[in-house]
């Protein structure tokens, strides 16, 4: 560890407070982030999705459509 | 540019950019400190105090910058209506703000052991503290109007306002005969600071923007997302008042 002097106290003070200060920053940020992101998963699997969206949970036809237009009866 | 102004085109690239953006950024973090605290000498007046310069200078540029870019995105907002310039501005308050609070705190701090006092109100140190004051009505403001438009343009009219004190800032030290020094890194003259203890500032000052520019980015797409939560939410109780 560097001597930092007389005024050590002041150096790792400042360090300190900027490290709490940006650390909680971080915290508080990643956190609604994340949370946001739980809340929009939740109601996507839900099946509310927004118009624009692909729906999530569509069922995949299993054979193949011909591309033939079907006879109108 | 354009695509980017599709809050899904932007969210996509924010999902790339970030991983690349934290790795250096903590990499930029990690080497400033180290030249900070094991290669840059005491300096020949202020002896180690010096070391608090590393982070006090890069969080006051970072909180008039925040400030800036707010007020950037209010010209966004009330011109172009542009639903990411709102929230651009509302996401970068609290970045800005806590920016801001380091700068005065951590000059406080190197204040006592140069100056003799932790606070003196001359024109610098009174013009940073009324920008952290408008960060925080800014925030007050956003979170006080629950409908977003609303609260948006309201926020971008204060911050337009506000703007005048930037430049105040700024120039604070020229206009007025301060306690705080004037300025050593952009002036004409070129920069009157050492090598030696510029190249960590720099350092330490690109590591600084990055994580504001990655913790931005990041605080944008959880304000996009949270209003995609509440619009889902509202149509999914306007569906079931139908049914």
């Amino acid at each position: 560890m560097p001597d930092l002097g007389p005024h050590a106290a002041f150096i790792w003070a400042a360090y300190a407070v900027t490290f709490v200060a940006v650390a909680g920053l971080v915290g508080l940020i990643v956190q609604d982030d994340r949370r946001q992101r739980q809340l929009l998963a939740d109601l996507e699997r839900q099946g509310i999705t927004r118009r624009s969206a692909k729906p999530a949970a569509k069922p995949q036809p299993v054979e193949k459509k011909s591309r033939a237009r079907k006879p109108k009866p | 540019m354009v695509s980017l102004a599709n809050p899904t085109r932007f969210l996509s690239l924010v999902d790339r950019m970030v991983p690349w953006l934290a790795a250096v950024t903590l990499i930029l973090l990690g080497i400033g400190l180290y030249l900070a605290f094991f290669v840059a000498p005491p300096d020949y007046q202020q002896g180690e105090t010096v070391k608090i310069m590393f982070i006090h200078v890069p969080a006051a540029w970072l909180g008039m910058f925040g400030y800036v870019l707010i007020a950037v995105a209010a010209l966004g907002t009330l011109i172009w209506r542009h639903p990411l310039a709102d929230v651009a501005a509302k996401t970068a308050g609290p970045i800005g703000a806590t920016f801001t609070f380091v700068a005065l705190v951590t000059g406080s701090l190197w204040g006592k052991p140069m100056w003799g006092t932790y606070w003196v109100w001359d024109a610098r140190l009174t013009s940073m503290l009324v920008l952290f004051l408008l960060y925080l009505g800014l925030i007050a403001l956003w979170q006080s109007i629950e409908e977003p438009g609303r609260a948006g343009r309201a926020a971008a009219i204060l911050a337009l306002v506000g703007f005048v004190n930037v430049p105040i800032i700024k120039f604070s030290v020229d206009w007025w005969n301060t306690l705080h020094q004037p300025a050593s890194i952009f002036r004409t003259g070129g920069p009157t600071i050492d090598p030696s203890l510029l190249t960590p500032l720099f350092v330490m000052a690109v590591g600084f923007t990055l994580l504001f520019v990655l913790l931005h980015l990041i605080a944008m797409r959880a304000e996009i997302l949270r209003r995609r939560v509440h619009a889902l939410r509202q149509v999914h109780v306007e569906r079931a008042a139908a049914a």
